[in-house]
């Protein structure tokens, strides 16, 4: 656990499993009433941030205590995010997989994952679900616009631009879904810890 | 239209909508935003008699100008700068009425680099998350200010307050002075660098904007390479990219992030890095 400025913690955790794990505990004990000194809670890859913090000194020996119970928090309803599996990078990915175009959608589609933490936008999930085997690199060139809806991979994360931006990661495929709309409560389709499966559209790669 | 509003005559370099921010969204990818010397968003505020979280317009180095649809009280704060009403001189730092169809310039600073400019009912554009402030960096909020675009005030306050004590602005430093407690990443750096950090001379660079204030100066040596999985970025923190040169992370900074933190500035020293112009000074050092 380490000290973050005068008012957070950063909870170091042994991986992203162990991460998503903690994160959900703290959740569960928010909503129970407890942690009412911390006003952000930050999960990320290995480690989550509780920021705004009352007082740290004090919240960092009470977290020491705890125990985690293993594996995920499964409450909550599966987010279905239709999908054309139509992306520009899909067969570099497929390639990559040793599959075809077809099959890489087919196993894309087949895994459930979770948000196991948001950031680079609003709205912008990292979702982990593909086993290891899969991971696939950041492009050597990133593209200076990928259009909002575009589903894409990068080491081990699916992501969904929630609008236009530039960005690195491999296109496999779009989706009409709204990620983020700030007059819809709430504003984020993904927040972490929402469970994710991905619905091929008919008349992609995945159904001809 | 109702005249409860404000024209924007001249919109200046980058004026924005900002409050005190919108906080609990940082798990979505959301930053806190808000005025970047919040102090001097609360004051402008307290002397024309709203609420401290009222919002108020942030200008950038050369003010702006508004002509107000009914008669209005402002006031403007942070960097100093002259204040004319249909070409009359105004006092700055104190609450002044602008009468209906005036011409309210907010002229450039004369130091610093930001003014607020609060009027009584506060700009009331629809908020988003619980706040008005414009985040440039993931675009909520209103767009920034444009020439010839209508503001909304809210409704100002009737009963008339308790005049403030304007406590005198600090001014913008000569040095910018930022205390700040090491790490949590200070351990991806060479003792060499960690005490260059706290000992040496940096520089406010001019690529510094709301999402952080970017320093010129020695670069810090890492003891390793490659990217930190991504973790949560915290107001104030002085991240370190791959070049070596430390950014301080500002209202609009990214939620979580892949390069070290190697320290954290403290929140109450923050207000002045907004207001250090480029070539400021810049000395870290580190608080007791």
């Amino acid at each position: 656990m380490l000290r973050v400025g005068e008012a957070a913690l950063l909870v170091e955790l042994a991986d992203g499993a162990a991460a998503e794990a903690f994160h959900a505990e703290l959740l569960r004990r928010r909503a129970a009433g407890a942690l009412s000194g911390v006003r952000e809670i930050v999960p990320a890859a290995r480690t989550v941030l509780l920021d705004g913090v009352a007082e740290p000194a004090r919240l960092a020996a009470e977290l020491s205590g705890w125990e985690l119970r293993p594996g995920h928090a499964r409450a909550g309803e599966v987010v279905e995010v239709p999908v054309r599996y139509d992306g520009p990078d899909l067969p570099e990915v497929a390639a990559r997989w040793g599959v075809s175009p077809a099959e890489a959608a087919r196993i894309h589609s087949a895994a459930e994952f979770r948000v196991a933490f948001c950031g680079f936008a609003p709205g912008f999930g990292y979702l982990t679900g593909l086993g290891a085997r899969y991971e696939v690199p950041r492009r050597a060139t990133p593209r200076t616009a990928v259009p909002a809806g575009a589903v894409a991979l990068a080491g081990p994360y699916t992501g969904v631009y929630p609008r236009s931006s530039p960005g690195g990661w491999q296109l496999i495929g779009t989706t009409d879904v709204v990620l983020w709309d700030t007059d819809r409560e709430p504003a984020a389709l993904l927040s972490p810890g929402t469970r994710v499966r991905f619905a091929p559209m008919s008349g992609t790669e995945a159904g001809r | 239209m109702n005249d409860r509003a404000v024209a924007v005559v001249r919109a200046g370099a980058l004026t924005t909508v900002q409050d005190l921010g919108r906080t609990g969204y940082a798990h979505l990818g959301v930053a806190r935003s808000g005025a970047l010397d919040p102090a001097a968003a609360r004051l402008v505020n307290r002397l024309v008699g709203n609420e401290e979280g009222a919002a108020v317009l942030e200008t950038t180095v050369d003010g702006c100008a508004l002509r107000p649809r009914r008669a209005v009280t402002v006031a403007v704060g942070g960097a100093p700068c002259p204040v004319r009403a249909d070409g009359r001189p105004l006092p700055w730092g104190t609450a002044v009425r602008v009468p209906a169809g005036a011409l309210l310039e907010v002229g450039p600073a004369v130091r610093g680099l930001r003014s607020y400019v609060a009027i009584g009912g506060g700009i009331a554009v629809d908020p988003v998350l619980g706040s008005r402030s414009t985040d440039l960096l993931s675009g909520l909020g209103p767009a920034p200010l444009a020439d010839g675009a209508v503001l909304a005030l809210g409704a100002a306050a009737t009963a008339v307050r308790e005049p403030v004590d304007a406590p005198p602005w600090p001014g913008p430093p000569g040095e910018l002075v930022l205390r700040v407690r090491l790490g949590p990443r200070d351990d991806w750096f060479t003792s060499g660098a960690l005490r260059t950090l706290t000992t040496r001379a940096y520089r406010v660079a001019p690529a510094s904007n709301r999402i952080g204030l970017r320093l010129d100066g020695p670069a810090l040596e890492r003891t390793r390479t490659g990217e930190l999985p991504s973790e949560g970025m915290v107001l104030g923190a002085v991240q370190v990219p791959p070049d070596g040169r430390p950014v301080v992370f500002l209202a609009d900074h990214p939620t979580t992030g892949g390069y070290p933190v190697v320290a954290v500035v403290r929140e109450g020293d923050l207000g002045a890095a907004a207001q250090a112009v480029p070539g400021t000074p810049v000395r870290f050092v580190t608080a007791p």
